[in-house]
């Protein structure tokens, strides 16, 4: 009884004790006014960090402007850069090549993810200590993994020519991940899968966990076995989790452009120059401000769109 | 038999004609996936310099629908 006296009598203290100067203005306002009196600076903050500058790069993607030249006439080009970007065979190419790299990373990632996640969904002994193993690599910033995959892909002391060699007999020296035309796409790929498998591992062991076990006991009294129990149960179940696995990779890859910047910078010439790096060269090479806009825009709505589809597909799983 | 297979194609266009959000959400979805795919394709120029209007109409589909009743 004596503490709920004390606890209902602290508001009153503390509200005692704000200074007449703070408290007299704020006494005599609605609810709804100190609402917004809180949420007014962060809509403030938003307005200036992401719209503000979303609005402007709009507009200058119908201008000629060149960041490099401030003090040059700014013309209204109208729709001109988003005609020229649309019949750009270089960044058809980039688009291309983007989609060489969104398409096997989540090929390799869905199936690696998902293969983990059933294997921990076992729970053999010591399967805690594996899941935190194993998730090392997505704890990592792609700074520092873009950094150490050079290393690793280094022809001549790098670790991982080593163990192509000693695995197939081919010299270790002899191919060049980052520097062959033929090869450095997929070592882009290799990064990232070895990256980001784990989040997908994360997301599908979810969806695995969520599948209650009386489903599994059922089909086991009508003699279902483990091959038809996986096909039937397990898959369909864990489709949505799959599913917005994939399209979380999809959006993360589709804008992806430090590791690939660190690891290849676009090349050797542009095989691996993805659509966010073909942006930068644009951008802050060229100085091409109008054009690099339109190009952003361009990649903000498909982004925009994945996106609508990802938070449909969310609502879905949490329907379930 | 006729009468049939008429059935389910004014049962579709019912559906979008009741405006409820679920169809419209499916085709607005459909717009935008097909507008990334002929986006990223290596086959059609043509496609790719379409992509982005597809994209657009599937984006601005999408945010209008979702304020349609379920």
């Amino acid at each position: 009884m004596t503490e709920t006296t004390t606890s209902s009598a602290l508001p009153e203290k503390l509200a005692g004790a704000t200074p007449e100067v703070i408290a007299r203005p704020i006494r005599g306002l609605s609810d709804k006014a100190i609402a917004w009196f809180f949420i007014g600076p962060t809509i403030l903050l938003l307005l200036a960090i992401n719209i503000f500058p979303l609005i402007w790069t709009i507009w200058l993607s119908f201008t000629n402007y060149r960041a490099n030249r401030p003090n040059a006439e700014v013309k209204m080009v109208g729709l001109d850069w988003y005609h020229r970007i649309l019949g750009d065979g270089d960044v058809w190419l980039a688009m291309q090549t983007t989609a060489h790299f969104v398409v096997w990373t989540i090929i390799i990632e869905t199936v690696l993810g998902f293969g983990l996640a059933w294997l921990i969904d076992k729970k053999f002994r010591g399967h805690g200590l594996w899941t935190t193993v194993i998730l090392i690599p997505m704890m990592l910033s792609p700074a520092v993994v873009g950094n150490f995959w050079t290393f690793l892909y280094q022809p001549q002391s790098g670790l991982f020519n080593y163990v192509v060699g000693f695995l197939t007999g081919i010299d270790p020296s002899s191919f060049q991940m980052l520097g062959s035309v033929r090869l450095s796409p997929w070592a882009i790929v290799i990064v990232d899968a070895w990256m980001w498998t784990p989040y997908v591992m994360l997301i599908c062991l979810a969806g695995l966990r969520s599948i209650p076990d009386y489903i599994y006991e059922a089909a086991e009294v009508d003699r279902a076995s483990p091959w038809r129990q996986f096909w039937s149960i397990t898959l369909p179940m864990a489709l949505p989790f799959i599913m917005l696995a994939v399209l979380f990779r999809g959006i993360e890859n589709f804008k992806m452009f430090d590791m690939v910047n660190l690891l290849t910078g676009g090349g050797p010439g542009s095989t691996t120059e993805v659509v966010s790096i073909t942006l930068k060269r644009q951008a802050f090479e060229s100085w091409r401000t109008g054009y690099s806009s339109a190009l952003a825009i361009i990649l903000f709505v498909t982004v925009f769109g994945l996106a609508n589809i990802y938070v449909k597909a969310l609502n879905r799983v949490k329907q379930r | 038999m006729s009468d049939q297979t008429a059935a389910p194609r004014a049962s579709l266009l019912s559906r979008f004609l009741r405006l409820r959000r679920g169809p419209w959400e499916n085709l607005a979805t459909i717009l935008i996936g097909l507008g990334v795919v002929m986006l990223m394709q290596p086959f059609s120029a043509t496609a790719y310099a379409y992509s982005f209007i597809t994209i657009l109409a599937g984006t601005a589909m999408f945010a209008i629908v979702s304020h349609f009743p379920e």
